[in-house]
């Protein structure tokens, strides 16, 4: 936690930038470069970048360790509940093809879907062991 | 002129291994670790990777090196002084060595008639677009064709995260424990 005027300013306005870029690179990762593992890192770190310069503490009282724990499941089993709708509506483990009517819509949702599950599971980990690095010393 | 910058970012990288190695203030290491990561990502940009650099950029130059100064908070800022010890040495360089030697006999850079790339690469290429409706040919091999496997490496981060969830949780109870 720092008292720098310009750090804690300068900080405030940079985090609305951080998580829309994220977002965009999660969800235009069809498009250009990206995808779930750049997003989720780049989520994370805006609020590890939060964190150092306001404490962990203040990060916290928004979203407990808990909230990012239950993230990590969270996102895997998202991937793993796409694969299993593959199998559930009569195509294999991961066949996107079967989500939707046609084929090529199919694959749209099935990728945005595990991609959001992968960014959703990267962003998680990477917070949580920031928070567990940073947790005070008892 | 791309040759050029190849060859100076292979020697920044280069002088930056050495810098780590012969640092002995973590701070700084850590610092130049960062330092090294951005150069591969720029090395992956000029390669035509803007995929794995933007990878590299975030995990490597951010996430890393966030990661690395909560370990040197939790432990020491200074490397202990090491005895200097010829065997790890010699090791180290009949390796390198013998790496460099097996790079001679590799097919040219970007060269096209390789089984790597005469295997799937080409279907991919060809009717990626046609059967995934991505035009992000990265997006389409790693999300639809290879799913499987980058399931898997999410699992991979998973247990990562939380082994390292497990590992500090119980430094802080068993820390309280002593203290008390």
């Amino acid at each position: 936690m720092t008292e720098d005027v310009v750090l804690r300013v300068i900080t405030k306005q940079l985090i609305p930038y951080i998580l829309l870029f994220a977002l965009y690179v999660q969800f235009h990762g069809d498009f250009g470069p990206g995808g779930g593992f750049q997003a989720g890192v780049l989520f994370g770190a805006a609020f590890i970048l939060y964190g150092m310069v306001f404490g962990v503490a203040t990060v916290e009282q928004l979203f407990s360790t808990s909230v990012f724990r239950i993230g990590i499941a969270a996102g895997v089993l998202l991937y793993s509940a796409v694969g299993l709708a593959g199998l559930m509506l009569a195509g294999n483990f991961l066949d996107y093809n079967v989500l939707a009517a046609y084929p090529k819509e199919g694959q749209h949702i099935g990728i945005m879907v595990i991609e959001f599950g992968v960014g959703v599971t990267v962003a998680a980990v990477v917070v949580s062991a920031f928070y567990a690095f940073a947790q005070p010393k008892a | 002129m791309i040759d050029v910058l190849d060859y100076v970012m292979l020697f920044f990288l280069a002088a930056t291994a050495i810098g780590i190695v012969r640092l002995r203030g973590l701070i700084a290491v850590v610092m130049l670790s960062g330092i090294y990561s951005l150069l591969a990502a720029s090395l992956f940009v000029i390669l035509d990777a803007p995929d794995v650099a933007l990878t590299e950029a975030a995990v490597g130059v951010g996430a890393a090196t966030v990661l690395m100064l909560g370990t040197v908070a939790l432990t020491t800022r200074e490397e202990k002084p090491v005895r200097f010890r010829p065997l790890p040495l010699v090791v180290v360089v009949v390796t390198g060595i013998v790496l460099i030697y097996g790079t001679l006999s590799l097919p040219p850079f970007g060269a096209a008639d390789v089984p790597a790339r005469l295997h799937v690469s080409p279907l991919y290429l060809a009717e990626g677009y046609e059967q995934t409706g991505v035009p992000n040919i990265v997006t389409a091999v790693l999300a639809s064709y290879r799913g499987f496997d980058t399931l898997g490496e999410v699992v991979v981060i998973m247990a990562a995260g939380v082994g390292v969830i497990a590992l500090l949780a119980g430094r802080r109870s068993g820390q309280g424990e002593k203290g008390e």
